[in-house]
């Protein structure tokens, strides 16, 4: 056990450092929004300024180093630990790092695994950089957590695949350039058999995005409408009744995403700021000891999830499967994530009557919202049931569900 | 940058297993446990031929001169298999002595308590739940202590008893032999039969001043913490085990109950806590090795943390078991009771909490 790195790797930090130093400025680093807001889900299109820099980073193999460079990434060879200090580094500097999105973090890796040399020529470079973006239809409103009895379908007529049905929670489908989706093409085969991964130009005609307010008020989500949609048969990802098989791999990739240890402390320390801010009942609500107790136990697991991110790094760095380990941190973190918004409700106190927006609701009534959006994440990329069903079942060897 | 254990970690913890395995069935445990010293000297010798107790003493002294990350391994190990006897009151006493820097002391004692020849303990905690080093009311005076220790692990068996006192000029340690005069050992019943407590009275005992100021105090109890978090873990996890094992065996309705999601997922989210959970005691032995301006803290919120998770799934565990988990035959309350021990042995989670908030400034 050591926590240091060696002189190899603190060398690579430091060159890092000399990179972002010499490309991006604090000025830069001033302009940029915060890439870690609640919702994090509507992502706006790049500036030129990032854009640059991006490429630049990419030049330097730090940014997309599992993807080849014709395709747009930096193909570098895996090494965890590179990629942890790069991470640490650019989120120092508040740099742009890899595009934060369902593009480069799901269908990118699906692409570079089932798609057609067309399609990755086609797609994946516009991708990375965040100038073409994409939304993901995967959810129905009777396809949730059972997402393979999905019923939107698509019949081919010619060259042409002719989509209708009904998809629901797609984020930023408001802003995307392009969706993919999973469909029903086969309808007389068993369900999994019969869904085919399609990419569908969301400026086809047929398509209706209509917003989807959620709890806070806002709307993040949408349902996408096809009615009699025409895609060209060429957008079909893998073979036809493969969809299902094709999208597997994403799916681990957006728990990965949801994961964010860095996330839960940033809202951790906000929390403890709040104690130490609110004056309740003539003293800082820091100062009631059954505040700190629940904040000593709430930061004991948040530590427990950053060391086990260190214990995720070595074991991806020496090789092994990450195992049970890896299964439990989305359901761990993001119970974790709610505990802490819900704490931060409790130590707010009356004030919690407050909307966010409020003048004088604390942080703005930044808590009442990350307290919704706690619920959120749970939901989000497979509900805490679905997880806790595939810890039992995969983790700990317990006989799965019946199904019909 | 690595976090994770060595070779020699990996294959020192599945030595310990094995032996466990071999030398140390529940059999075992509840024929010691029964016994009236709580204490079965052939089984501890055997451990100390693996150098278990030894693992965390210096080389100069006779010992492996290891880390308490190894130790905790073994406690891990320990606590998984519900191993009786005095491993933790060794090694606190061991902790104390490495801090108190007192040669002669350390040179006459730990070579003897590597071997497994000699049993130490160390007494802290008063009455009133007291385990601060600056409130004890043990008194030294003119070579002798006076006081009451009302929860000594196996002082009883001890050769030497370190004692955390106070004298005029301020908290510290001293020793006191086995068989002094003026001191008086009681036998208590335990709820946890696996590591034993007694009840210390002295009475103007002879006693040798180790080490003036609290910081050996301060640097046993974090190891002692460590340790106990780490012996958590282990037992937690047996604990795991031993029901996803039962509840795929147990049938009802024509099935076995493992296959009921109430029940799959009550195991789910006690994996899901317990296994990063590991990663924190892990970093607490660390920081108190290697980053000891974290050390303490990071102790406390283990141990809190930890022995918390023990006990509820513990807990947890014995209500899928049903009926059978109740009864006395079945294994399950053995760690039950050990659960108690690490819960409420050096301060229980909610003054361990509170500490990490006054450490951390809040």
């Amino acid at each position: 056990m050591n926590l240091t790195y060696s002189e190899e790797y603190e060398r690579f930090r430091d060159e890092v450092r000399q990179f972002l130093q010499a490309s991006w400025t604090r000025e830069d680093a001033a302009a940029q929004p915060d890439p870690d807001g609640f919702s994090g889900v509507g992502v706006g299109r790049p500036s030129e300024r990032v854009t640059a820099f991006r490429l630049k980073a990419i030049e330097r193999g730090y940014l997309y180093r599992h993807v080849p460079r014709r395709h747009g990434g930096s193909e570098q060879p895996p090494d965890p630990l590179k990629a942890a200090i790069i991470a640490e580094e650019f989120r120092r500097a508040k740099a742009p790092g890899e595009v934060v999105g369902q593009g480069p973090s799901m269908l990118v890796p699906t692409l570079l695994e089932h798609g057609t040399d067309k399609q990755r020529d086609f797609f994946i470079r516009d991708t990375l950089l965040g100038t073409l973006r994409w939304c993901q239809g995967y959810s129905e409103p009777s396809a949730g957590s059972d997402l393979a009895s999905l019923r939107t379908r698509a019949v081919l007529e010619g060259d042409s695949w002719v989509v209708n049905g009904h998809k629901i929670w797609t984020s930023s489908a408001k802003d995307a350039d392009w969706m993919f989706a999973l469909v029903r093409t086969e309808p007389d085969q068993p369900r999994h058999d019969g869904i085919s991964y399609l990419l569908i130009d969301m400026r086809t005609p047929g398509i209706d995005v209509r917003p989807l307010r959620q709890m806070t008020g806002d709307a993040d989500f949408n349902e996408v409408f096809f009615d009699n949609v025409r895609v060209p048969a060429e957008n079909l990802v893998g073979r036809r009744g493969q969809g299902w098989v094709v999208s597997r791999s994403t799916l681990k990739h957006e728990r990965a995403l949801i994961g964010g240890a860095h996330l839960t402390r940033r809202a951790f320390d906000g929390l403890v700021m709040l104690a130490q801010a609110l004056e309740v009942r003539g003293q800082p609500a820091l100062k009631d000891p059954a505040l700190r107790t629940r904040l000593a136990a709430l930061e004991a697991r948040l530590l427990a999830n950053e060391y086990q991110g260190y214990r995720l790094l070595t074991m991806s760095a020496r090789g092994e499967d990450h195992g049970l380990a890896g299964m439990v941190m989305k359901l761990s973190s993001t119970q974790l994530g709610y505990d802490i918004a819900k704490l931060a409700m409790d130590a707010i106190g009356d004030r919690a009557l407050l909307a966010p927006g409020e003048a004088n609701a604390p942080a703005m009534g930044m808590f009442g919202s990350a307290y919704m959006w706690s619920l959120g994440v749970l939901i989000a990329g497979g509900a805490a049931n679905i997880q806790r069903n595939i810890i039992a079942e995969r983790g700990l060897g317990l006989p799965r569900d019946a199904r019909k | 940058m690595d976090f994770g254990l060595s070779e020699d970690q990996v294959l020192l913890k599945e030595t310990i297993r094995r032996w466990l395995d071999a030398e140390c069935p529940t059999s075992r445990v509840r024929a010691v446990m029964e016994s009236t010293s709580g204490h079965d000297p052939a089984l501890w010798s055997g451990l100390a031929g693996l150098g278990v107790p030894g693992l965390h003493v210096p080389a100069e002294y006779g010992g492996s001169g290891l880390e308490l990350l190894d130790a905790a391994l073994a406690a891990e190990e320990l606590g998984a298999a519900c191993m009786p006897g005095p491993f933790l009151a060794c090694a606190l006493a061991t902790a104390a002595l490495v801090a108190s820097g007192h040669d002669a002391a350390a040179a006459r004692w730990l070579p003897a308590l590597a071997r497994g020849e000699s049993i130490l303990t160390l007494a802290v905690g008063e009455e009133g739940d007291e385990w601060d080093a600056d409130r004890l009311a043990t008194r030294a005076r003119g070579g002798t202590l006076t006081g009451r220790k009302p929860l000594v692990p196996y002082a009883g068996i001890a050769d030497a008893i370190l004692v955390a006192a106070r004298d005029d000029a301020g908290p510290g340690v001293w020793l006191v032999e086995r068989g002094a005069p003026g001191i008086e050992i009681t036998a208590l019943q335990g709820t946890d039969m696996t590591r034993r407590v007694d009840a210390v009275a002295l009475e103007g005992a002879p006693a040798t001043k180790i080490v003036g100021g609290r910081t050996a105090i301060d640097r046993a109890r974090d190891a002692g913490l460590v340790l106990l978090a780490a012996d958590a873990y282990g037992g937690a996890r047996r604990c795991l085990d031993m029901t996803v094992k039962y509840v795929l065996e147990r049938e009802q309705f024509g099935q076995p109950i493992g296959a009921f999601q109430a029940v799959k997922h009550q195991l789910a989210d006690l994996a899901a806590d317990l296994d990063p959970a590991l990663s924190l005691w892990w970093y607490a032995a660390h920081a108190y090795d290697r980053i000891q301006e974290r050390a303490p803290r990071h102790a406390a919120l283990a141990k809190a943390h930890l022995t918390d998770l023990f006990d509820r799934t513990v807990r947890t565990c014995t209500e899928l078991h049903g009926g059978i988990g109740f009864t006395w035959e079945y294994d399950l309350h053995l760690w039950f009771r050990r659960a108690v021990f690490d819960q409420s042995f050096l301060g229980e989670a909610h003054y361990h909490r509170l500490r990490a908030a006054e450490l951390a400034g809040w």
